[in-house]
């Protein structure tokens, strides 16, 4: 055994504690203290056993394995009702998983974590025991020493008054695979001394507290009631590390061999009540989840969905080829194109959807942040999350994460009120936080709203004056709203340590510019605020409009067109001789040429003969003019920085159908900065 | 075109690197042949402009599936003469996990160059800088700038690369 590398199993482990991590922090923050739900925490403590199991398995990670053997007393005692839970529990609970998570960390990047956190949180987890031991049953003072559990089993087994002689479980006619199970679930019963499968059946001999018909209820889950035979007898004179040898054959195929003795053979909780639900172990739990999915590499979907896309194109190219010859005597050759387009496309799709992540994901990370907050502010604040199935590229959903965080803080610190201010201005004292996630058209909307002060206007403005931001005093609030997103922006009272250092508005709409999203703000005084944030669902694909400039196409993202149309002649005004607007119903939008901006050579220089697409980005709308539209396509995004370098207004390319490569128009780098032109950046770089 | 250029005749000696000889004009060029990936003839049609960039990128290409510049070194060089012919071929380059294209005017050899064979080279006017070139090699009476192309390619004169604090 000892050859065996169990390195190799690591990354699964961390996986797996990180997952069962993030499950407990989630079922601690719905507990309630009060009345805490069994199920709950069962759950946690199956949760803390299943990680403790793993981490004392590879003997590397001594710390972890200790943190959460103290840990998963305390939940034990609790479940069992020798000890009351109390608030301040759960919070050391909360403190307890992020000493995990951090302890998790430092083992994965092969470290020694911190050993004074360490101390420190053991000695709180060993001090609540304490505490509870004194008032507490007698068991549940075992649980404070840091002892091997059987320690604990001992005493409670003598006070019990269970028959010193072993009990011995026999079993008619049982599989080899129920064997395992059984042995598993006597292991979680109480300490298996002994065990030995002969013609078919199955003979345990254990030390356990629990009553005879505790076990025949477990057992009964695996095999009949008949085929069971229960008695205390002495078991026969073999070595304990039989008992190991044992369970190495029951032990899974992830598990390495001679771990699972110490975990499985523990005497868990299971002393003071029969548990169906134990049909389940602990270390199933997690075994069962991977049989409907699979952990994958991001590189390797990556690498899948790139080679779909040259799939796509290929097809694109042969469909355009096919197109000059005649139908009636290539119609085989026809139809199987159209059945390859349409099977590219389903695949193309299915694909993509590997990447999509439900926003779950982001949204169940929130609960604990306003929590933590909420105490720290000394405020009262209720989270509600809507649309959590709603899915959205990997890519994005981990990059969403912290800008969706400071708007939650900012919310929080400088939105919601605290209690007293909420009574008196006529509210509920306990504020409301609102996040959601929906789909609209091509895109993914994600709200922040609160039922806070909103943003007071007259100190954004007075605010903007002393940083010198050119304001005039009857701007719109929508402009008002959007000079929070100028750089060191804060109109924070007081920085406090959750925000108002003014760094973040314009990260955050940086981060989200980045992204190809965009953001808006809305607020109303003494009614709270709603910020918008608008993401495409994916990077990798994007609905195009082709079009001509000359002899060159471009693309022009489709969810940023409105409209298309041929200006004439009395549409067209000029401004300061050199900019032209173009009159659409009662709106004047700048023009912005195409072939000027691009400076492309032999285009269309008669705007009436052009075409003028209408561009929205964010709330700025212009006219675009090109010479043609060409047609719509769904296009794979190619970025240009891979090889080469960010490029002004363009924003990334794609491969045509033809096996050439189109530019893809940045409509917001245009929107920003139509009156500058690209080339005297070009120039700075020429010389 | 897309011939590999290691197959052709080389003189195998113990020492001493493996250069892809390349003409551009009268002059011939010698690169490590390390760096190129593939070469290719040169398609006008298949190569996108970009707009306002320096005149020496001529766009980019679609080579499977990745985007690729193309800069064309006789434009860089200032060589007068600029011609798109059949002999007009592109380099494949691959530098640092970057892939970038470059127009010769065609590629001749590939040659190995012990130490005893390269010079170093004399310092020159403005075009190429003496800290692009490892030296000038000489083969019977031919002459062989050698460039480090790689820090060439990379360098900021070139566009190419991001610069970090931009």
């Amino acid at each position: 055994m000892s050859g065996l590398d169990l390195s190799q199993f690591y990354e699964t482990f961390f996986d797996e504690a990180d997952e069962l991590l993030a499950q407990m922090e989630q079922l601690l923050l719905e507990l309630d203290a009060q009345a805490p739900d069994i199920e709950q925490l069962n759950a946690i403590f199956r949760a803390a056993h299943s990680i403790k199991g793993g981490a004392a398995t590879f003997g590397t990670f001594q710390k972890l394995a200790e943190t959460t053997h103290l840990l998963e007393n305390l939940l034990d005692a609790i479940r069992r009702g020798d000890m009351a839970l109390r608030a301040d529990m759960v919070d050391i609970f909360l403190e307890t998983k992020d000493v995990l998570k951090s302890q998790l960390d430092a083992y994965r990047a092969s470290e020694e974590p911190d050993e004074a956190v360490y101390e420190r949180i053991c000695a709180v987890l060993r001090q609540l025991a304490e505490e509870d031991g004194a008032h507490g049953a007698a068991p549940a003072a075992a649980s404070a020493a840091p002892a091997r559990e059987e320690t604990m089993h001992m005493p409670a087994a003598s006070a019990t008054g269970t028959s010193d002689k072993p009990t011995c479980v026999r079993i008619r006619d049982v599989s080899g695979k129920d064997a395992q199970s059984l042995l598993e679930e006597m292991g979680n019963l109480g300490t298996v001394l002994h065990s030995e499968s002969k013609s078919g059946g199955l003979s345990v001999w254990m030390q356990t507290t629990c009553s005879v018909a505790d076990i025949e209820a477990v057992c009964c889950f695996i095999v009949d009631a008949d085929q069971l035979r229960i008695t205390h007898e002495a078991a026969p004179a073999s070595a304990a590390s039989d008992v190991v040898s044992q369970f190495e054959a029951a032990a899974s195929s992830f598990t390495p061999p001679d771990a699972p003795a110490p975990s499985a053979a523990r005497p868990a909780g299971n002393v003071a009540a029969p548990r169906p639900q134990k049909a389940a172990t602990p270390a199933a739990a997690p075994a069962d989840k991977e049989s409907t999915s699979i952990r994958v590499g991001v590189e390797k979907v990556d690498q899948i969905i790139n080679l779909v896309g040259e799939l796509v194109i290929t097809q694109a190219m042969l469909t355009q080829t096919a197109s000059t010859l005649d139908p009636v005597v290539h119609d085989r050759l026809l139809n199987g194109l159209e059945q390859l387009e349409r099977n590219a496309r389903d695949l193309q799709e299915s694909v993509m959807s590997i990447r999509m992540m439900p926003m779950d994901y982001v949204f169940s990370r929130f609960p604990r942040v306003v929590r933590d907050l909420a105490s720290k502010m000394g405020k009262q604040i209720e989270l509600e999350t809507h649309g959590r199935a709603t899915e959205l590229d990997k890519s994005l959903i981990e990059r969403i994460i912290d800008p969706l965080t400071h708007l939650v803080r900012n919310s929080l610190d400088h939105g919601i009120e605290t209690p007293d201010k909420r009574i008196a201005a006529d509210k509920d004292p306990v504020g409301k936080l609102t996040m959601s996630a929906q789909h609209h058209g091509g895109n993914i909307v994600i709200q922040v709203t609160d039922d806070g002060a909103g943003l007071n206007r007259e100190r954004i403005l007075k605010k903007a004056m002393e940083q010198g931001i050119p304001i005039s005093e009857n701007m719109p609030d929508e402009e008002v709203w959007q000079l929070i997103f100028a750089p060191g922006f804060s109109t924070a009272e007081k920085i406090t340590d959750v925000s108002g250092r003014g760094v973040g508005m314009d990260v955050v709409r940086r981060n989200i510019q980045d992204m190809g999203g965009h953001v808006q703000l809305s607020s109303r005084t003494g009614q709270g605020t709603t910020t918008r944030i608008v993401l495409p669902l994916t990077l990798a694909i994007l609905d195009g409009m082709s079009v001509r400039v000359g002899v060159e196409t471009f693309i022009l993202p489709l969810n940023h067109v409105t409209e298309s149309m041929q200006p004439t002649e009395d549409q067209i005004y000029t401004v300061a001789g050199d900019e032209r607007v173009l009159h659409v119903r009662g709106e004047y939008l700048p023009l912005v040429e195409m072939h000027r901006a691009f400076a492309v050579g032999d285009a269309q220089q008669d705007p009436t003969q052009a075409i003028a697409v209408i561009m929205q980005a964010e709330d700025k709308r212009f006219a675009l003019l090109v010479d043609h539209l060409v047609g719509q396509h769904q296009v794979v995004v190619k970025n240009l920085e891979a090889n080469y370098r960010k490029v002004p207004g363009i924003s990334a390319a794609t491969i045509m159908g033809d096996g050439s490569v189109a530019l893809i128009v940045d409509v917001f780098a245009l929107a920003r900065a139509n009156r500058e032109k690209w080339s005297s950046a070009a120039e700075t770089v020429l010389n | 075109m897309a011939a590999s250029p290691r197959t052709d005749t080389t003189r195998v000696e113990d020492t001493g690197h493996e250069f892809l000889v390349f003409a551009l004009g009268e002059e011939e060029y010698g690169i490590d042949i390390l760096k190129v990936q593939e070469i290719r003839g040169y398609d006008a049609d298949v190569v996108t402009r970009i707009a306002n960039v320096p005149p020496f990128i001529k766009g980019v290409t679609n080579l499977r599936g990745i985007i690729v510049p193309i800069v064309d070194l006789r434009i860089k060089f200032n060589l007068g003469k600029v011609e798109y012919t059949e002999q007009t071929v592109v380099i494949i380059l691959n530098l640092s996990n970057r892939v970038v294209g470059i127009v010769v005017d065609g590629v001749s050899d590939v040659l190995m160059l012990n130490a005893a064979q390269i010079r170093p080279a004399p310092e020159f006017g403005q075009t190429l800088s003496t800290e692009y070139l490892t030296g000038l090699g000489t083969i019977d009476d031919r002459m062989l700038i050698l460039v480090d192309i790689e820090k060439m390619m990379t360098s900021d004169e070139m566009a190419l690369v991001e610069k970090v604090a931009a």
